[in-house]
């Protein structure tokens, strides 16, 4: 007669959780090696500024898995999801247009180009959340210094990389690609604009915008765009993405402004991701000090 | 699938199958993993929830007449009250986790936001179908008149679903498949049922 085989294992053997967790994250990073390795990756010499003293920064895990990144998909988790294996090297910006010395530029040029400082920024989505982010990066103005731009560049026209075999998602979002953004000059070459390629003292992940994104605190998210290939001066106001979408919603200034309402949606008040209560949106995302007299005699109604 | 709709214990298994995304969305809320905006989940979960309960209380008639399965209307009701136990939570989301209650805030959103338009008027569309959906009022308003009331049922799902339509911003798909689920249940209901015509006469040729 077979003899009942006992496949009762004591407790004590168990592999402890932690343990068979940590397993488990390193054999997900080395299957998916190019990825992983890059997204760990740590930035070195990073500057600390003031900016951002006494806010409580964003958990890494809420800034890196809740993306607007229509690109990848238009749910908030596509882009961590879908963005995985999206390639940033080799990766080059064309910087050209109304400038005495238009060239491109390797990414790894553009790392070393001025010593890279910490920014912890307020960040309002336009549908009504925020964030607390520290990115990494320099002035946008020293880009654009190298090119030397001409008196008739009055404004900056971003371009985000588009390729639609590694963005399938692309062809469901209800946008025209490549996303677009642009800038006034005098917006552009403000200190507070930056040009980031890190957060959390690592290398910005794709989902966020790898390798190079633009960060403009006081305007709303979708002007910060992200993975840059292409900076254009010109002669004047450039076509923007959502403005094309709708333009009735999404204005070229887009500033932070909670007399402004979205016609959905008021824009009195945000959701900081991870608080309960709301929190007054402020005017200019709390950066008027810095930047209300760029807007001086300027009808912010019209100009939303 | 007419003999799983026969026993008595088919209406409670329903009713727990029904209650079964409140709970997660419960339990998801305690334990934290609603991921990284909670409460949006909670507002997108109930109102998809709504619509998914609308439409299947929707599918009852014309089920029950295309495919012949008649037992179905035992179940209507409960599908019905559930899509708008789903209509309520949905709202008090909005109300309280959204609004916390500024009622003068609200009032301006629902005149100005014709998205907020929409779904209040589905809202206000299923209320008196909640109300009257017992025996009581039934006999109280006669068959007919009940009858008529509760095509206010259209008006709800048409509502919701533009209320879905003009809040999404721009990959317009999920929205887009709840008309289509809508418009079909409706256009069903202009169908005859095939087994119920009278035997033809033989052609005179």
């Amino acid at each position: 007669m077979p003899r009942r085989q006992n496949y009762s294992l004591p407790y004590s053997l168990v592999t402890p959780k932690s343990v068979y967790l940590s397993r488990r994250k390193l054999l997900g990073s080395l299957l998916a090696l190019p990825g992983a390795a890059a997204a760990a990756q740590k930035l070195e010499n990073i500057r600390k500024t003031g900016y951002g003293r006494g806010e409580t920064p964003t958990p890494y895990e809420a800034v890196t898995t809740y993306n607007n990144f229509y690109e990848f998909g238009a749910s908030k988790e596509d882009p961590a999801r879908n963005a995985r294996s999206f390639r940033t090297r080799p990766w080059t910006v064309r910087v050209e247009g109304e400038a005495l010395k238009p060239r491109t530029f390797d990414i790894d040029e553009i790392l070393k180009l001025a010593p890279l400082e910490e920014r912890i920024y307020r960040f309002r989505c336009v549908e009504g959340w925020s964030m607390v982010i520290p990115w990494i990066g320099f002035p946008l103005a020293e880009l654009l210094k190298q090119v030397e731009p001409k008196s008739s560049a009055q404004f900056v026209a971003f371009e985000t990389y588009f390729d639609p075999k590694q963005m399938p998602q692309s062809a469901w979002s209800g946008l025209p690609f490549p996303y677009v953004e642009g800038l006034r000059m005098d917006e552009a070459m403000h200190p507070l604009t930056i040009l980031s390629v890190g957060l959390y003292g690592e290398v910005l992940p794709n989902q966020n915008g790898a390798p190079l994104r633009l960060v403009v605190p006081w305007k709303y998210g979708f002007k910060s765009i992200k993975s840059i290939v292409r900076i254009r001066l010109v002669k004047n106001q450039p076509p923007t993405t959502w403005n094309l979408a709708n333009p009735r919603e999404y204005g070229f200034y887009s500033n932070v402004n909670p007399d402004v309402d979205h016609p959905r949606w008021s824009q009195k008040k945000e959701r900081r991701i991870g608080e309960f209560f709301k929190r007054d949106t402020l005017l200019f995302n709390g950066y008027g000090n810095e930047v209300a007299s760029l807007y001086a005699g300027m009808d912010l109604r019209k100009h939303y | 699938m007419r003999r799983l709709l026969a026993p008595r214990s088919a209406k409670p298994a329903l009713f727990l199958l029904c209650l079964a995304p409140a709970l997660w969305l419960a339990a998801g809320s305690w334990r934290g993993s609603l991921g990284v905006n909670p409460i949006e989940k909670v507002t997108l979960e109930t109102g998809q929830w709504t619509l998914r309960l609308l439409a299947a209380t929707l599918a009852v008639t014309p089920l029950r007449r295309l495919a012949g399965w008649p037992e179905l209307i035992r179940f209507r009701r409960m599908l019905g009250l559930f899509a708008f136990f789903y209509a309520c939570l949905h709202a008090l989301t909005y109300v309280w986790l959204d609004q916390f209650f500024d009622w003068a805030e609200i009032a301006r959103d629902i005149v100005k936001r014709p998205f907020i338009t929409a779904g209040a008027l589905s809202f206000a569309a299923m209320a008196p179908l909640a109300v009257t959906s017992t025996r009581g009022w039934i006999a109280r308003l006669g068959g007919r008149r009940w009858q008529r009331l509760h095509r206010l049922v259209y008006l709800a799902a048409a509502a919701g679903v533009v209320h879905f339509w003009w809040k999404v911003k721009s990959d317009i798909r999920e929205p887009a498949l709840y008309a289509l689920i809508f418009a079909v249940l409706f256009l069903a209901r202009l169908l005859r049922p095939r087994t119920a015509a009278p035997p033809q006469s033989a052609p005179l040729a």
